[in-house]
């Protein structure tokens, strides 16, 4: 279409001023394949510029309306900052994980990797086979504004990799964090390789100050081999004034096990989203999510599982509780592609509106082109239960307790689908935290 | 079906000399020049004799198309359609029909026979040429078939006949309705039709008065290269009750033909207003050539405190659907019901849905469709529904359900569930699987063929939407529920 | 009336049948018991018709016909009917629509006049009296939300109504308790005739106290490994499958 361009946005014009020199700065690493990336992803966004509303996958995160600025790229954080960030800890925050710490998009990991391996892109490390492989393969999502713009304005790639058969017994933590009190944007990005028959459970968590207009926008990318088993759990605890965007891009094998939590209490604006290919036979997908808000927060979970290959289950379920006028958006669809039969899809996406002004969308889609299929999606909204409420509070439960009670059980739900047991009790009283700051 | 057997034999029974405000004597030689600009839509407008208010509200439209782009949203795709090659008004053609019976495609004697229409209708419903068919063509593309019963309507104050005729004998109702449910500039295709519709029914049922009989209209499309732009309007007053019935065919063409209609519902204080349709315009052939495009603005309007809209849809034909009937329920406890059945085979496309909009308070809607892909078919269930931030009380249920026959088919589901204050309820569940090989073996066991199995499963996938046609209609659409399912399986 | 020989036939490539012999002559009611995962019921599939029921070997004579080369509707029509084991619900469809459909295209494949409603509803409160079928059941959706014993009988009524040649009732004892059992073997007698052969598989001895056979085949491995009168199940049911096994190995 040739439409009119519409006026361009403050942020759209930073990302155009701003990208030719980034380039060159960036230019020293990659070579032309990385440098050819990164000139069709800013294309891409200079042409299209961000996405409104008008764009239907961003029907209810309107990024052009609500990135107003793009704060500059984060430059190097200061030693100090470093520090300090390595001082802090997360909500879920595991001492014998192996901790790659990322301050303000860039990687600090001191880890020492056992029984796995880590390469830089930037640096040029020589890498295995298998990880060259999923980087030479086409990026499916390339297109995707978020995708894009952290392309366009990538500093490196992190890049981990656990070997045929490894089986981690501890999990992987990548662990975001901002420093500092300027607003700055950053676009960490992480390849995971997790070759066939290897187990990994991999905690992301997403942390920086308050009061702080900060953007960040993370990619993590993870390639689940033939009978792999991956546990991925996720936490956007950010600083309550920043824009957050973030994707989680896999692709899985033949037998895969895989499973995504995503739990989202912090940001002003944030949306998670996840790709997941099914591009091997009998893979089982398990994705849930948690989103607690309050005040004026945004969040939006906007997941695609594509089943490009048959006998696949995929089960997906989504919580969300908003309180005062926050808003929460469940965009989820189920892609079941011609000759992918015997898929068995559920999808269910649940909300409670505590404020009066609080709003949900949610669009559970299906698009399916095989027939022998169980494919389903739900979705409910509605208030606290009053009957369930009463009864409670007849049983002598004061009416704020009950509540918790209710809500407790209401994510709870989703959260108890997390296997790793301290995690699961990390979001559980992370949860209850939330609660209790509840006025 | 019965409603259409039920018309023809109506019609026949019409002295055709008494259709006086027909424009037929005439109208057989007039058709507007092949393309579209104001001077098409002043010639539309003059020939219908129309006020000055009506020629500039569709000026207006005409103005404001030219400004639109068509929508490109919807899961459907056709080949660019060419708005200046169509005829934007004619009427039935002085051209010889096929002389007897023996010239008619017998497909389409096929399908009417199995549609339980005698012989006679069926020449007349296929156009062949006698006495009758002027009449019979001038009923189909619009009005009379209730000048039979125009005693006894007007007896209870109910008003029921062309909008052409509303417009000259009931002006301050339609000025006072027309567009007030689908805005001229509501999409490109309503303001096209805003531009240029050419007929259509228009329904008032005055305060307190329950229409004393099923209301129903007949459409088709005769003419080449045509297209066909009706618009309805159906008003109930307080307390008012009306239960309309709308039923489409087409013949064979192998080129596309438009079909863009607009219809507007207005429910008063605790009016009710049921909408059943019955869709069988020509889908195309096996390899899907030709077919009806049918991009149709279906829109209610509960106005009034406890009012209800209920529309009930039965979608077997046309190449392409893209039709959402909706209901706006602006009025304090008002209703909207949709009920849908949708069927796709061969080629056909399907988008189609509802928007349910609460604006009042303890406003209630219920969805419920059935999709049924088959052949190389693509089935799309669209719905919004949508809570405003002082609706509170509102609720909604939706189901949609859908069943694959065959794999090369595809069925998918795109809801839009909105919530915006806390005091409402949503609940949205949805299901596509295939259909049973158990139940198709079981019933094959028994006796049943192949394709005898699939029509009465697909009859008990559909039966809660079923259950809500009128009782003719109902057991009609069973049977067009088989035939459409034909070759379906092999 | 039927004829079966050297048949072997497999489901998702595992065999299951292995070499079956049998022959029914008309009137005949011929028992079928063995253990489970023995073929009985895949048995009962192929002779129905089933997609997914693969012979690769042998034939089946049905009134002098190769029953194999017809579809199952054809089958049905020319009167091989099944009592299946294990009913299948169809939602939506009332059981009087579903009897109706099926009878008259029974009576057009068979070359007879469709029954008119008022003639068919007759003919089906007739049947269902007889076996103490309540006509609420009727216009319930076929199967669903049916107790175990109704659904038997709702299959004997079909038998009935559909006037077949061969019945093969699949394990029709199943999930009955003894009333049940009772009112439907008092169906399955009223139904035998000269004219019509019966092949009742089971796995329980007890069913063949109401419905009494004249041949009793026990089926191992995918064939019949003994055939005898009705005594046949009674030391069946004293010594066991195990016991029978034993001797034949």
């Amino acid at each position: 279409m040739n439409e009119v361009q519409p006026i361009r946005t403050d942020a759209e014009n930073a990302i155009i001023s701003r990208f030719p020199d980034f380039a060159k700065k960036q230019s020293h690493w990659g070579g032309a394949e990385i440098a050819r990336e990164r000139t069709a992803a800013f294309e891409i966004l200079k042409s299209k510029g961000l996405p409104s509303r008008r764009v239907e996958e961003w029907k209810y995160t309107d990024l052009r309306a609500m990135l107003r600025d793009m704060p500059s790229p984060a430059e190097a954080p200061s030693r100090e900052a470093v520090e300090v960030a390595a001082r802090e800890k997360s909500a879920i925050d595991l001492s014998d994980a192996f901790k790659f710490l990322f301050v303000n998009g860039k990687n600090f990991a001191m880890v020492k990797a056992e029984g796995f391996e880590i390469y830089s892109l930037a640096n040029g490390d020589k890498l295995p086979k298998a990880v060259s492989d999923t980087l030479a393969r086409e990026r499916k999502h390339a297109l995707n504004a978020a995708v894009a713009l952290n392309t366009a304005f990538m500093t490196d790639a992190t890049i981990i990799h656990v070997p045929a058969g490894k089986r981690l017994a501890r999990p992987i933590h990548l662990a975001f964090r901002h420093e500092g009190k300027i607003a700055q944007s950053s676009f960490p990005r992480v390849l995971i390789v997790v070759e066939q028959g290897a187990s990994v459970t991999i905690v992301e968590t997403q942390d920086g100050p308050a009061g702080v207009a900060y953007f960040d926008n993370a990619l993590v990318e993870i390639d689940a081999g033939d009978q792999a088993e991956v546990n991925h759990v996720r936490h956007n605890n950010a600083g309550g004034a920043s824009i957050t965007l973030s994707t989680l891009a896999v692709r899985t094998g033949h037998g895969t096990k895989f499973s995504s939590f995503a739990m989202a209490t912090g940001g002003a604006i944030s949306r998670h989203q996840m790709f997941f290919d099914l591009a091997g036979k009998n893979a089982e997908l398990s994705v849930q999510g948690a989103t607690l808000l309050r005040g004026k927060q945004h969040a939006d979970n906007t997941m695609i599982a594509d089943h490009m290959a048959g006998g696949c289950v995929g089960r997906q379920l989504f919580k969300t509780v908003l309180d005062d006028n926050s808003r929460g958006v469940f965009q989820g669809l189920i892609i079941v592609r011609p000759h992918s039969q015997k898929t068995d899809g559920k999808m269910m996406s649940s909300a409670l509106l505590l404020g009066d002004d609080a709003e949900m969308d949610n669009k559970p889609e299906l698009e399916i082109f095989a027939d022998d299929v169980q494919c389903g999606h739900g979705a409910t909204v509605g208030a606290l239960d009053e009957n369930l409420l009463f009864y409670l509070r007849a049983r002598g439960i004061p009416r704020r307790e009950a509540e918790i009670l209710l809500i407790e059980s209401f994510v709870g739900d989703a959260i108890q689908h997390i296997e790793n047991e301290r995690v699961r009790e990390a979001l559980m009283s992370c949860a209850s935290a939330w609660l209790a700051e509840r006025s | 079906m019965p409603a259409v057997q039920e018309t023809v034999e109506r019609v026949r029974s019409i002295d055709v000399d008494q259709y006086k405000y027909g424009f037929e004597t005439n109208i057989e030689s007039v058709k507007a020049p092949k393309g579209l600009d104001e001077s098409t839509v002043r010639f539309i407008s003059a020939k219908k004799n129309e006020p000055s208010w009506l020629l500039e509200w569709r000026l207006e439209a005409f103005k404001r198309w030219k400004t639109m782009t068509e929508p490109d949203w919807a899961r459907v795709h056709y080949p660019k359609i060419d708005y200046q090659d169509l005829y934007y008004y004619s009427a039935p053609k002085n051209t010889p029909g096929p002389s007897s019976l023996d010239e008619v495609d017998p497909e389409l004697l096929k399908t009417y026979e199995k549609l339980g229409i005698p012989l006679r209708e069926q020449e007349i419903l296929a156009g062949v040429r006698g006495s009758s068919r002027v009449a019979v063509d001038a009923v189909f593309d619009s009005v009379s078939v209730v000048t039979t019963f125009k005693d006894e309507l007007k007896k209870a104050g109910v008003i029921f006949g062309s909008i052409s005729e509303a417009v000259r004998e009931h002006p301050e109702l339609v000025r006072k309705y027309l567009g007030t449910v689908v805005p001229s500039s509501d999409n490109f295709f309503a303001t096209l039709n805003s531009a240029v519709f050419s007929d259509g029914s228009f329904v008032y049922i005055p305060k307190g008065v329950r229409c004393p009989m099923e209301l129903s209209t007949y459409f088709r499309i005769n003419e080449r290269n045509t297209g066909q732009f009706e618009r309805t309007l159906i008003i109930a007053e307080e307390g008012a009750y009306v239960s309309y019935l709308e039923g489409c065919t087409a013949p064979q063409r192998d080129e596309n033909q438009l079909h863009a209609a607009v219809v507007e519902l207005v429910a008063l204080d605790n009016a009710e207003i049921k909408y059943s349709t019955v869709q069988n315009w020509y889908p195309g052939d096996k390899q899907g050539k030709g077919g009806v495009y049918n991009f149709v603005t279906k829109r209610g309007d509960c106005r009034g405190r406890g009012s209800k809209i209920s529309w009930t849809q039965v979608e077997t034909g046309s190449a392409i659907t893209w039709k959402y009937p909706s209901c706006i329920l602006r009025g304090d406890n008002s209703q909207g019901e949709f009920y849908s059945i949708a069927i796709s085979n061969g080629y056909q496309q399907v988008d189609s849905g509802t928007k349910m909009i609460h604006l009042g308070k303890n406003t209630t809607s219920r969805i419920v469709s059935k999709g049924i892909a088959a052949g190389h078919s693509n089935n799309t269930y669209r719905g919004l529904v949508s809570a405003h931030r002082k609706a509170t009380g509102a609720r909604n249920f939706t189901n949609c359900d859908s069943l694959l026959v065959g794999d090369k088919c595809g069925a998918h589901t795109t809801p839009y569930i909105e919530a915006k204050n806390s005091k409402s309820v949503f609940e949205h569940e949805a299901t596509t699987s295939k259909i049973s090989e158990d139940m198709l073996f079981y019933c094959r066991q028994r006796g049943l063929t192949q394709e005898e199995a699939v029509a009465l499963v697909v009859n008990g996938f559909v039966k809660d939407v079923l259950q809500h046609l009128p009782m003719e209609f109902a057991v009609e659409a069973q049977k067009l529920i088989a035939i459409s399912l034909e070759g379906s399986v092999g | 009336m039927l004829e079966i020989k050297n048949l072997h036939a497999e489901v998702a490539d595992r065999k299951i049948l292995q070499g079956l012999d049998l022959k029914v002559k008309a009137g005949e009611v011929h028992a079928i018991m063995g253990p489970n995962g023995s073929g009985k019921s895949t048995l009962s599939y192929v002779l129905a018709g089933k997609d997914g029921y693969t012979v690769t070997e042998g034939s089946v004579q049905y009134q002098g016909e190769d029953l194999l080369a017809l579809q199952p509707e054809e089958r049905a029509a020319k009167g091989v009917f099944l009592a299946f084991q294990y009913p299948i619900e169809i939602p939506g469809v009332t059981t009087m629509t579903f009897l109706r459909t099926a009878v008259n295209s029974v009576r057009k494949q068979r070359g007879e006049a469709e029954l008119s409603t008022p003639d068919f509803l007759r003919f089906v409160r007739e049947k269902a009296k007889d076996l103490n079928i309540d006509q609420e059941m009727l216009k319930r959706a076929v199967n669903v939300g049916f107790s175990g014993g109704e659904k038997k009988r709702n299959e004997i009524l079909q038998m009935a109504l559909l006037e077949p040649k061969l019945c093969v009732l699949d394990e029709t004892d199943s999930g009955l308790d003894i009333d049940a059992l009772k009112v439907v073997a008092d169906g399955v007698n009223a139904l035998r005739s000269p004219q019509r052969s019966m092949i009742v598989i089971t796995h329980y001895q007890r069913l063949l106290d109401y419905i009494v056979p004249d041949v009793v085949h026990i089926m191992a491995k995918g064939r019949i490994v003994r055939t005898g009168g009705p005594d046949l199940a009674k030391e069946l049911e004293e010594r066991g499958y195990a016991g029978i096994e034993t001797e034949i190995a």
